[in-house]
């Protein structure tokens, strides 16, 4: 039971899979210039990674190697199609701002990443955990950066305003940064930066050494 | 011959290795079957949804419109139009100009861009208003499907100021549907009874055009006879003289003659 239930934390902060494998950041940059677009998108990846992994776990032992990539990307298409004409259904306006993010969640290397790495070799129910896990870890990430864009950027969350811009009479002067796209990776790389300094296993050994110039003279 | 039965064909199908050709096609085929009937069900059973989305924002676009074309509304929602699009016009020509956003082309800005206005010679200039854009937005109204209005920005000089209106025609390029005035500053009482309903509702069903496409409709002294005359304003001499030379400008070939000309031969 205890090794069950880290399936589900591990991903949070300890091998959470935006921070500690740098997955799925393009859409991490592009839907979090408000909290509400990142809580949409967050939601609509959990579930389209919760189905794909339950779904390509529970056909694992049957996947022929040779053809499991498109197996799998055919499985996860399906239900990014359903998810986004779900949205367009029921969540119109939220849609239109998504825009074509909704469907990029196909390429979103988190939700492949689960099912090659995970799903295609472990039974449903530690699949389901893992991918639950997973995909709240990437909310975690999407709704920390969008809360931080979207106050700083807009002095408001969630569309409520929390602090009074200067052009009503207020204090704040918004910082349009936040608004473009740069921002997001100026939050991402703080955050990591913090996470590995709190825990340190997490940095990565340099690919190459900094050799000394004497060394380089003198190979 | 229980062997042919589909629960063992299918039990000796698993039982075969994943590197296994049947198999692999086997696999593939019901994978992306089951794929498609799962997509295919939900396309059908959400298109309405999707339906009713897209035609609450036509509405939606349609109520701004009509709400951005003050004193019009009564005329747009009585004539039971269902579609509603801008289109802005390259004026020399008579043609749409696809590539400028009707969203966000502002008129005014343009007649004082000199990359986007021309100057109009003295003798054409009867609105006197010296410079003109050479693009102007038109909208266009349609009625099941069919062209059934269009609404054209004019301008012209009245007797103290500029008259802003929108003159609004039927399909056959000739008929007044509505003149409505949306800004102004004539004298209070007198040249501002052009923003009168009493006066605005002599308007509809005039003729603009006589029969070699020139415009003749003119505001006149005292009782308008006939289809090309509207009653004056008294006291008001000038800026009734003003609406004339304003619509004769507009009509003319500096104006939105061209497209007129174009709408006449049903080429819009």
């Amino acid at each position: 039971m205890k090794e069950s239930l880290s399936y589900l934390t591990d991903p949070l902060v300890k091998a959470n899979p935006v921070t500690l494998h740098i997955l799925g950041i393009c859409s991490a940059l592009a839907v979090t210039t408000s909290l509400s677009t990142a809580l949409t998108m967050a939601g609509a990846l959990t579930v389209v990674l919760i189905l794909s992994s339950v779904a390509i776990s529970s056909i694992r032992n049957h996947i022929p190697t040779s053809i499991r990539l498109i197996v799998q990307i055919t499985i996860i298409a399906s239900l990014v199609i359903v998810m986004d004409m779900l949205l367009r259904a029921f969540a119109f306006e939220m849609s239109k701002r998504l825009s074509i993010f909704v469907g990029l969640i196909v390429t979103n290397c988190l939700v492949l990443g689960r099912a090659e790495a995970f799903a295609r070799q472990n039974p449903v129910w530690p699949s389901f955990l893992d991918a639950l896990g997973n995909g709240l870890g990437y909310s975690l990430i999407l709704l920390i950066v969008g809360a931080i864009r979207e106050l700083f950027g807009a002095g408001a969350l969630l569309g409520y305003q929390v602090f009074p811009l200067v052009e009503n009479g207020g204090w704040f002067e918004p910082l349009r940064l936040m608004q473009l796209a740069p921002s997001a990776f100026f939050i991402l790389g703080l955050l990591i930066w913090i996470i590995r300094s709190w825990r340190p296993e997490q940095v990565e050994e340099p690919e190459f050494q900094i050799i000394s110039p004497n060394d380089a003279r003198h190979p | 011959m229980s062997n042919l039965s589909p629960i063992n064909w299918w039990r000796r199908l698993l039982a075969l290795p994943n590197e296994n050709l049947t198999k692999t096609l086997v696999v593939a085929f019901l994978v992306t079957f089951i794929a498609s009937i799962f997509v295919s069900i939900a396309a059908v059973t959400l298109r309405p949804f999707h339906l009713a989305n897209l035609e609450n924002e036509r509405q939606e676009r349609l109520a701004a419109m009509v709400a951005a074309l003050p004193g019009m509304s009564g005329i747009l929602t009585g004539a039971g139009v269902d579609d509603m699009e801008a289109h802005i016009v390259d004026l020399a020509s008579g043609e749409f100009a696809a590539n400028i956003d009707p969203a966000t082309f502002d008129q005014r800005a343009a007649a004082n861009d000199p990359a986007l206005s021309s100057p109009i010679p003295s003798d054409a200039d009867v609105a006197g208003i010296k410079q003109r854009s050479d693009f102007a937005q038109v909208i266009i109204l349609r009625k099941d499907g069919k062209l059934h209005l269009v609404v054209l920005p004019v301008r012209g000089i009245g007797y103290k100021s500029m008259l802003y209106a929108y003159l609004a025609i039927h399909a056959d390029g000739n008929t007044i549907a509505g003149l409505t005035f949306y800004e102004q500053g004539e004298t209070p009482g007198i040249g501002t009874r052009i923003l009168e309903p009493e006066w605005q509702a002599l308007w509809p069903g005039k003729q603009l055009l006589d029969e070699n496409g020139a415009a003749i409709i003119s505001v006149v002294r005292g009782e308008a006879v006939g289809p090309f005359e509207v009653d004056g304003i008294s006291g008001a001499t000038r800026t009734s003289n003003g609406v004339s030379n304003m619509l004769h400008f507009w009509l003319g070939d500096y104006g939105f003659g061209p497209f007129l000309s174009k709408l006449r031969d049903g080429e819009v």
